[in-house]
This record gives structure tokens, sequence and C-alpha cells, in this order.
């Protein structure tokens, strides 16, 4: 590596390892205050009545709601703790996501969520010299359905 | 919720039906308590310029809601989102408040989207979108795409 790389020997080793693995219920009072949160009153993630007349049978979450709080798949201060350990940046930036919704996600779902880091780059932003970071975190659901898969991209300077 | 939407009733070019937002400082409480997404960047002044963004900002998670909202709207009931990614690419400050629930003027944020692509597969009838929210100078600091699948009037 060149002098300076941000991405030391120690982090390069984590990519590709699964850094955790958590089990968490969706609960309806959780759908309904992350919708209001958005300003978003459809139905469907607002009001249960409505929402069990329709396919999804129970409330459903909003696209990218996994349960309060919503924790899998971001860079938790553990997570944030074990790169920092590795020699990785420590001022955080968000940088984006990508979701692919599989099977349909609503109230009292049980989702287990497993997160890996996928990739680690670095180049020069206006941050300075930058580290992006790419998690992988698959949810799988009760009856044993890949949910949802994420990849959210975090930026560390 | 807006009339359903049917796969025959778009074709490239379509425009996804705008919705506007307004972020507050009130609204960021509020997403980080209906988040968990605690981080101090978001609402404490001093811990925003040392993280070097000058002022609390809005979380990019709120943005990236915004941007489902503006899809599951747009497909309505019995359409199905089945991807959805966004990238956060500029800084956007929320609103301060007047009153208890009223903000002080100034920018309105809106999420906007045109279809890019339609095409059926295994089975199902697919729209790919570029979707995004802009600032209140039309700057688009949360580009992504969206793919939805849409009912159809003639079911197969």
């Amino acid at each position: 590596m060149a002098n300076g790389s941000l991405i030391t020997d120690e982090l390069r080793k984590l990519i590709g390892v699964t850094l955790e693995t958590i089990v968490f219920k969706v609960e309806e009072g959780a759908i309904q205050r992350y919708a209001q949160a958005i300003g978003d009153p459809n139905p469907l993630f607002n009001d249960p009545d409505f929402a069990r007349k329709t396919k999804y049978g129970r409330l459903f979450a909003p696209p990218g709601f996994t349960g309060w709080p919503v924790k899998a798949g971001r860079l938790s201060e553990r997570l944030l703790g074990s790169l920092a350990k590795a020699g990785a940046p420590s001022r955080l930036l968000d940088g984006g996501i990508e979701f692919e919704f599989i099977e349909p996600i609503g109230a009292d779902d049980v989702l287990t969520a497993t997160t890996k880091i996928a990739n680690m780059t670095e180049r020069e932003t206006r941050l300075g010299k930058t580290m992006f970071t790419t998690l992988e975190t698959t949810f799988v659901n009760q009856k044993g359905e890949v949910a949802l898969k994420s990849r959210s991209t975090f930026i560390l300077f | 919720m807006a009339k359903q939407i049917y796969y025959e009733d778009v074709e490239v070019g379509t425009e996804v039906t705008p919705l506007a937002k307004i972020a507050t400082t009130r609204m960021l409480v509020q997403w980080a308590g209906a988040s968990g997404d605690f981080n101090p960047l978001h609402y404490d002044e001093d811990f925003a310029k040392a993280m070097g963004v000058g002022a609390p900002i809005v979380h990019g998670a709120l943005k990236r809601a915004w941007l489902g909202h503006l899809m599951t709207d747009w497909i309505g009931e019995q359409g199905k989102l089945k991807k959805l990614s966004c990238q956060y690419r500029g800084m956007d400050y929320p609103r301060k408040m007047k009153t208890m629930d009223e903000p002080r003027d100034g920018e309105t944020w809106w999420c906007k989207g045109k279809v890019t692509k339609k095409y059926e597969e295994g089975g199902e009838h697919l729209v790919e979108c570029e979707i995004w929210v802009e600032n209140g100078k039309g700057e688009k600091t949360t580009p992504g795409s969206a793919l939805g699948a849409l009912p159809t009037r003639s079911a197969k």
C-alpha cells in the first residue's frame, strides 16, 4: 500500500467478516411512530384495522423500517469502535443505502439481521482523506424467508 | 392515498407525482426518536461544527424515508416496491421553529422522480425510476433510483 493509506492491514482483514447478528421484533407502535416522523399518513402504515383488510394482513412497515431502533446495517458505536481499534478514522457520515425488498415486513414480525463488511475503499474528498465502508445486511423473518437485503455506505474521515 | 396507477398508465419519462417536505428542527427530533438514531450531528450545534458540517444536518435516512414515501404513494396499495437506493450527496439544513409547531420561513424540499424503463419479467410489470430529493435551490442533494411492480388493467 502507498504511504498514508487509511485502510490498514488490520482493517483489510475485516472485509467479508460477519460483524454481528441481531434479532428484534417489529412493533406496531414503532411502525406508527416511524410513519408519523416521516409525515406519511398512508393507512397501511398507520391504521391497523385498515391494514388487516389488505393483502398484508397487518400493519405494514414503510420501506426500510425494520423495527426500533433501526440499528441493523447501521454503523453502531460498537462496530465503529472495532473499526477505530483497527485504525479507521473516527468521524462518520452516512453515505447512502440500497434496499432490496423481497418479502413484506410488518407488525409482529421477528427479524434476524446479519451484517458484514462488504467493502472498503478510500479517496481524497473535500473532507480530506476519506474512507468508504460498505455494510451488507440480510434480514430473515420468523418463517426463515429472506425479507430484505441492504447495502449501506458509511464515510469515515 | 391517490388512486391506483397501472402499468399501462406509465411510459418512459412519466413523472412520479412530486411530494413536498419541510425539514424542521422539530421533525429531526421526532425522526431521531422514531428511528433510534441519536447521533448529535443532527441536533447539537457545537458537535456538528466539530464534525465539519457547520450546523446540524438533516438525517440522510430521513431523506431516504421521504423517497420511500414518494414511491409507496405513487405505486399505490396494489403496487410493490422492489428496490430503493439513494446517496446522501449534499447536506441539508432544517428550518428552525417559529412557534411550537410552525417552522420559520425557508426552503421546501421536493421529492421527485421519473420513469426510466418499463419491462415485464418473471410475470411482473416493472418500472424503474430515477428519484431524488431537491433542496430549495433545485439542487439534487439525494439522488437515487427505485424499482416497482405495478398492477395491470388487463390482469393476465
